[in-house]
């Protein structure tokens, strides 16, 4: 019953296997497949349809990496993991890249050894309480009864914020994700405390009555996610980190899935350098000549990807319009 | 004691030998994993070890039998989270020890509908999974009341959703008095009892002298009651659904388990057992008090401390319903620090001497089981 030894023996063996001799990238291509570890199950982000296909803007991250990389957009093998999971799964080779939903911070980034990727989604943790409680600003939850996902960043967070402010609360932590809804929409706690997008993704599948429940306008931390890659593999973070910077110039400039085509065939120069009509570029990355172009064509630009899979939980664009926008995306130039 | 042949067994030296050469390459796969992870980690610039056991946690936890604040050490939070553990295996192990034998007697009882009963838990309760026992207890605790709906049942007793609140004592040197006095009481009933006074008469002595004496000191308040104020009850015993469930779930999940050793120890008395004592006149309870339970205990023990000890590893499956124990607080811990091995490693070595410990007393009582009757 007890799961100890195999998660020690998963910690161990993880290492195990040194399938690192060459770089990820040659790996990758060797495999004629990207492993891409992403989220259980978060609507909106990852979590599998009712046919078992991955959807959500983390798992399309997965798949721009792979149109670019192989031209086909289909060629990953997603790996859900659980928050305890994710890195070491990605320090044992276990998977190529990390996409689910992870916060880049120092620590992770210096300590655990990791490259980030762009932000694919600025996020920030926040809370949710039931209407009926009657409370419409975070200071007013002292005391209050917090419900925390376990292996997140956001059970420290939520200490430190209460902390500074001289302030208690009741954490209930679970590392079931279910199962702590349920405690929630129970009344287990006045409070539900994740990041601000998960919320409004737990509000909208779960709670069964959406306008029961107000997320609060208090923002308690920045939580910029980003696709991750292993520390020292700088060829195949280079892939990674343009696969998805491309579908957010692809915005800027107006390309979607529908166009990409016409766009390519323009008379300007620029896209077409960026969509393939030149091969520099995809030299440069060691990529095929039409990486971008396959990349935007079968997943779409950032927009496409954000309506496609955040739009139907109701989050607006907020922090994550283009910087044009009143945003803070912005793609470094593809040139 | 007579040795037997199995025709199975090798030769003495050939079994040091083989038993030697297996040890040596357990000894030598663990070795090269070990040797292997540290490696991998080195070359990663992963940093390891046991040094983060010094910093400061940082994250609030729930339920502290120990003082507790976020500026404390992650040791210090590990230790909070051992004796959560204990804290809620410990009253476990006890209940489903009471449960375990009534069950185990009934089973074998001269009543149909009891030995019916009896099998059907102990059939429903063993075959379905701990896990899932646990969201059905956590189900009924947490969909209690809200604290402020929650039912007083009795002064000071609270029953809701965010747990049952009961009256806990203060810190106040007073409280010996009314210990002494209920002593004093309980001295003086037992020298009663020895004269053949009733006991209906008696048991009420002892309460009788600790509210008498409560009452002479003037009826000091000498208790915390829960209070309702903003979301929460404040002060009071809090025992929260968590642990409630926790504790239901793997009492009576082991009560059935243990109900079949019991059952399997009073069978292996022999029948003349029995007869002898129907012979002497023994009514049926003393019958099993005096001289089925004893001799069964000899024959119950050793598969009970495996019950006990697997009780209090798979309290670890508290992390699925928000109870901090160990492995919970050690998850957080190897989530914000990255410290995977080093975490689980103290994990393993924590339940290890726990189970040790567990173990070794059971073992010592066996033995002393042994010492005391030749049979």
């Amino acid at each position: 019953m007890s799961p100890l030894p195999f998660v020690l023996a998963a910690a161990l063996g993880g290492f195990v296997a040194p399938a690192l001799a060459g770089t990820t990238f040659d790996a990758v291509k060797q495999r004629g497949a990207l492993r891409c570890g992403v989220n259980v199950s978060v609507p909106g982000f990852s979590s599998p349809d009712s046919q078992g296909h991955w959807q959500g803007l983390d798992v399309d991250v997965c798949r721009a990496v792979a149109a670019a990389v192989f031209g086909d957009a289909g060629k990953v093998e997603f790996v859900p993991l659980n928050a305890q999971q994710r890195f070491a799964a990605l320090q044992s080779g276990e998977i190529d890249m990390l996409s689910r939903n992870t916060t880049w911070t120092l620590t992770r980034d210096a300590e655990l050894k990791l490259d980030f990727g762009p932000v694919v989604f600025f996020d920030g943790q926040g809370f949710m309480v039931a209407k009926a409680l009657g409370v419409s600003r975070a200071g007013q939850l002292d005391g209050a009864s917090v419900c925390v996902q376990s292996g997140t960043s956001t059970e420290q967070s939520v200490s430190d914020w209460f902390r500074a402010r001289g302030m208690s609360f009741r954490p209930v932590v679970m590392d079931n994700f279910d199962e702590l809804n349920k405690a929630f929409f129970a009344g287990r706690c006045d409070v539900y405390t994740t990041d601000r997008s998960g919320l409004a993704s737990i509000r909208m599948t779960m709670s069964g009555k959406p306008d029961d429940y107000l997320i609060l306008p208090d923002m308690i931390s920045k939580e910029p996610l980003a696709p991750a890659v292993r520390h020292g593999d700088q060829d195949w973070a280079d892939v990674v980190r343009w696969s998805v910077m491309v579908l957010i110039e692809a915005e800027e400039l107006g390309v979607t899935s529908a166009n990409v085509a016409e766009k390519r065939d323009s008379a300007d120069p620029a896209l077409g350098r960026l969509l393939g009509r030149t091969p520099d570029l995809g030299q440069a990355l060691g990529l095929p000549q039409d990486w971008a172009f396959q990349a935007i064509r079968q997943v779409g630009n950032y927009g496409e990807v954000y309506q496609r899979n955040l739009g139907p939980l109701g989050l607006d664009r907020g922090l994550n319009a283009l910087w044009t926008q009143g945003g803070l995306l912005y793609a470094i130039p593809a040139r | 004691m007579q040795a037997r042949s199995y025709p199975w067994r090798l030769s003495r030296g050939r079994a040091l030998l083989l038993q030697g050469g297996v040890l040596l390459a357990l000894l030598a796969l663990l070795a090269w994993c070990w040797h292997n992870a540290s490696l991998r980690l080195a070359a990663q610039g992963v940093s390891s070890g046991f040094g983060f056991l010094q910093r400061e946690a940082g994250f609030a936890i729930a339920e502290t039998p120990i003082a507790w604040s976020p500026a404390d050490t992650y040791l210090r939070a590990l230790g909070i989270g051992l004796l959560n553990t204990l804290k809620v295996s410990l009253p476990a192990l006890l209940l489903a020890s009471a449960l375990g034998v009534a069950v185990g007697i009934a089973l074998g009882a001269q009543s149909r509908l009891w030995r019916r009963l009896a099998r059907g838990y102990v059939e429903s309760l063993r075959n379905v999974p701990l896990l899932l026992q646990l969201f059905v207890w956590y189900g009924v605790f947490s969909a209690l009341p809200p604290p402020r709906q929650a039912p007083q049942l009795l002064p000071g007793v609270f029953l809701s959703g965010r747990g049952l609140l009961l009256p806990a004592p203060l810190a106040d040197l007073r409280w010996l008095w009314l210990a002494g006095a209920a002593l004093l009481a309980v001295g003086l009933a037992w020298a009663l009892y020895r004269r053949r006074w009733p006991l209906p008469v008696l048991l009420p002595l002892p309460p009788l002298a600790a509210v008498g004496s409560w009452w002479a000191l003037g009826a000091p308040p000498l208790w915390s009651l829960p209070v309702l104020g903003g979301f929460n009850f404040h002060g009071g015993l809090l025992l929260s659904p968590e642990f409630a469930a926790l504790g239901c779930g793997l009492a009576f999940y082991s009560a059935s388990y243990i109900a079949e050793i019991v059952r399997g120890g009073i069978d292996a008395v022999p029948a003349g057992q029995r007869e002898a004592g129907l012979a002497l006149g023994l009514r049926r309870a003393e019958l099993m008090r005096l001289i089925v339970l004893p001799q069964a205990l000899r024959v119950m023990l050793p598969p009970l401390a495996g019950q006990y000890l697997s009780l209090i590893k798979n309290s670890s499956l508290a992390v699925a319903i928000g109870y901090p124990d160990l492995v919970s607080i050690a998850n957080t811990a190897i989530n914000q620090t990255g410290q995977a091995i080093s975490g689980i490693l103290l994990i393993m070595l924590a339940y290890l001497s726990v189970s040790l410990v567990v173990a070794a007393l059971m073992a010592w009582w066996n033995r002393r089981l042994l010492q005391r009757g030749e049979a």
